[in-house]
């Protein structure tokens, strides 16, 4: 099988401190991990996605917001290629996925994925879980395999956890153990759709700190979420999407602090304080 | 008030009836002549051991290599079933078609008697068996595990996807075992339709020492004229498939918790 040369991202070891190693620090990177191009996406006669332009830079954080149904998810799937692109480019970790030439499966295992459903496999353990994709498909052994598992167990604080099955685990617990899966294939980069929509409100802010970690470590992250608060705190820049379309972005003080545009002003409002969002959306322009 | 009234009385008429059919049974029957027919303990005891040793014990061989050859087979269609290859799909429905249409004993002529005449070669027995048992199994499994493949969350597989699997290792590694724990109570059904199934082996041309419960039974009734071998096998039976009945129960039960 073959062992990618830089491929083990995932030893836990220099876990807490990627930001020293070859990965660019916070927002200065200037290769671009994510770059996509007038990416259109139609299921049917429905069109999703109208033409969307984004550049994630190598070690940036980008958040993206929007109502549900604009295409948030959508585009997030491009990315991967969960979903074929209808026209538009999308190049990841240096690869044109939408180029048919290129062996998808090869490029997947540098991009991590968190779903809003966790998506755990219910039938295998946390430590099955973490170690059968680094077997399967990175070709590591066992015991290599477990090390770097336990490793990334450590870096979500689950270390007690790795004989339980997912269906003992709480929302937040798993979510924190897919994201371990994702880091145990020692990605490049991580997609977040909506990683904490699913939790109970009080289980919220353990996943959250783990990916305000992993930002710190300089992780690329391309995240799909409506906590403002992270949005804020966290993300170099702030992308907001309505009907398929990119309608603001900047910097979070900018986007979320002091938006431009009316639509994001409204979804803001809604989102923010619900109560409020009558009024605002009553309100002419 | 006069309802509940009404509720009792139409109980008590019913339990009437049940206890009038039980005693005038009771009484009508000729209790000598139906326990020398059915409980004829010299015929019973003749029946051991071979009834376990050689019919039992064949019964749950056939069983058990149809079962195997059937599953391994009906996976089979059922992939092909899934196929997004057209050709390989119409393969799979003609062969479910065919097999779930047609009874299982015209397999079995055919194939004991059918194949060995028209093509001159002799089969060996517990092939025939195997195949014939297998071929109708197939059939009906291939249905049970593509409906249990399709019930595996489609974010299963995008999972298995996104990191980096490709789509029959995705296959293999995370939805089939998940689809064989959800099909599992069906295919425990499938194996009880395949132990009472095997008993049409009795129309091939067995050796002693083939026999299985319900040749093994037809002989002995032959030999002794009495219907106790017939009960017995009947009881082996049973032996067999109560526990699997009660087991698919207990699987039911599970998956019914585990949603
Ligand atoms: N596989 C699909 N087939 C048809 N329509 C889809 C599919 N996936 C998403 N859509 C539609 O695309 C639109 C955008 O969906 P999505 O990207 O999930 O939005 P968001 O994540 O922003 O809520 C929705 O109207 C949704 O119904
Ligand atoms: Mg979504």
């Amino acid at each position: 099988m073959n062992r990618n040369e830089n491929d083990g991202g995932g030893a836990p070891e220099d876990g807490g401190r990627r930001g020293d190693g070859g990965v660019p620090e916070h927002g200065a990177g200037t290769s671009a991990a994510i770059e996509v191009t007038g990416l259109h996406k139609s299921f049917g006669d429905l069109e999703v996605l109208k033409g969307i332009d984004i550049t994630v830079r190598g070690g940036e954080v980008v958040c993206v917001i929007g109502p549900s149904g604009s295409g948030k998810s959508t585009l997030l799937r491009c990315v991967n290629l969960l979903e074929e692109p209808t026209s538009g480019t999308v190049r990841v970790a240096g690869f044109e996925v939408t180029d048919p030439e290129v062996d998808i499966d090869r490029v997947r295992r540098r991009i991590g994925m968190v779903f809003q459903a966790f998506n755990l496999f219910p039938h295998l353990t946390t430590l099955g879980n973490l170690t059968l994709p680094q077997r399967r498909v990175l070709g590591r052994g066992r015991a290599e395999a477990e090390e770097v598992a336990r490793g990334n167990l450590r870096r979500v604080g689950l270390t007690d956890k790795e004989s339980s099955y997912p269906a003992q685990l709480s929302g937040g617990q798993q979510q924190r153990v897919a994201i371990a899966r994702a880091l145990s294939m020692g990605p490049e980069l991580m997609l977040f759709d909506e990683p904490t929509s699913a939790l109970d409100p009080e289980l919220v802010g353990d996943v959250l700190a783990v990916m305000r970690r992993l930002a710190q470590e300089g992780m690329t992250m391309l995240v799909v979420t409506h906590e403002m608060s992270f949005a804020r705190e966290v993300a170099d820049r702030v992308v907001f999407m309505d009907a398929g379309a990119i309608v603001e972005e900047g910097p979070p003080e900018q986007v979320v602090g002091e938006p431009q545009q009316a639509r994001t002003r409204a979804f803001l409002a809604r989102v923010l304080d619900p109560a409020a969002a009558d009024v605002l959306e009553q309100e002419p322009g | 008030m006069r309802r509940r009234n009404r509720t009792r009385l139409i109980r008590t008429v019913q339990y009437g009836v049940l206890v009038a059919a039980v005693l005038a049974f009771a009484l009508a029957a000729d209790w000598g002549e139906l326990r020398r027919a059915f409980f004829d303990l010299g015929v019973a005891r003749a029946q051991f051991p071979e009834v376990v040793v050689t019919a039992l014990v064949n019964t749950v061989v056939y069983t058990m290599i149809g079962f195997g050859f059937g599953l391994a087979l009906g996976l089979l269609l059922a992939l092909m079933r899934l196929s997004r290859v057209p050709p390989y799909r119409w393969l799979a429905v003609g062969y479910i078609e065919f097999f779930r249409g047609i009874p299982a004993l015209l397999v079995f002529i055919a194939l004991g008697f059918g194949v060995p005449l028209a093509f001159q070669v002799s089969i060996n027995q517990y092939v025939t068996v195997m195949l014939a048992l297998g071929l109708v199994g197939a059939a009906y499994m291939a249905e049970t595990i593509r409906a249990g493949i399709q019930a595996v969350p489609k974010g299963q597989t995008e999972a298995a996807r996104s990191l980096g699997m490709s789509q029959s290792r995705a296959m293999v590694s995370i939805v089939i075992p998940q689809a064989f724990r959800i099909v599992l109570p069906p295919l425990a059904n499938e194996l009880i339709l395949l132990t009472k199934d095997s008993s049409l082996v009795y129309l091939l041309g067995l050796s002693m020492d083939q026999y299985e419960l319900t040749k093994f039974g037809r002989d002995a009734l032959n030999q002794h004229h009495s219907l106790t071998p017939i009960l017995i096998a009947g009881l082996f039976y049973l032996a067999l498939t109560l526990p699997l009945g009660h087991l698919v129960r207990r699987l039911e039960a599970r998956t019914a918790r585990a949603r």
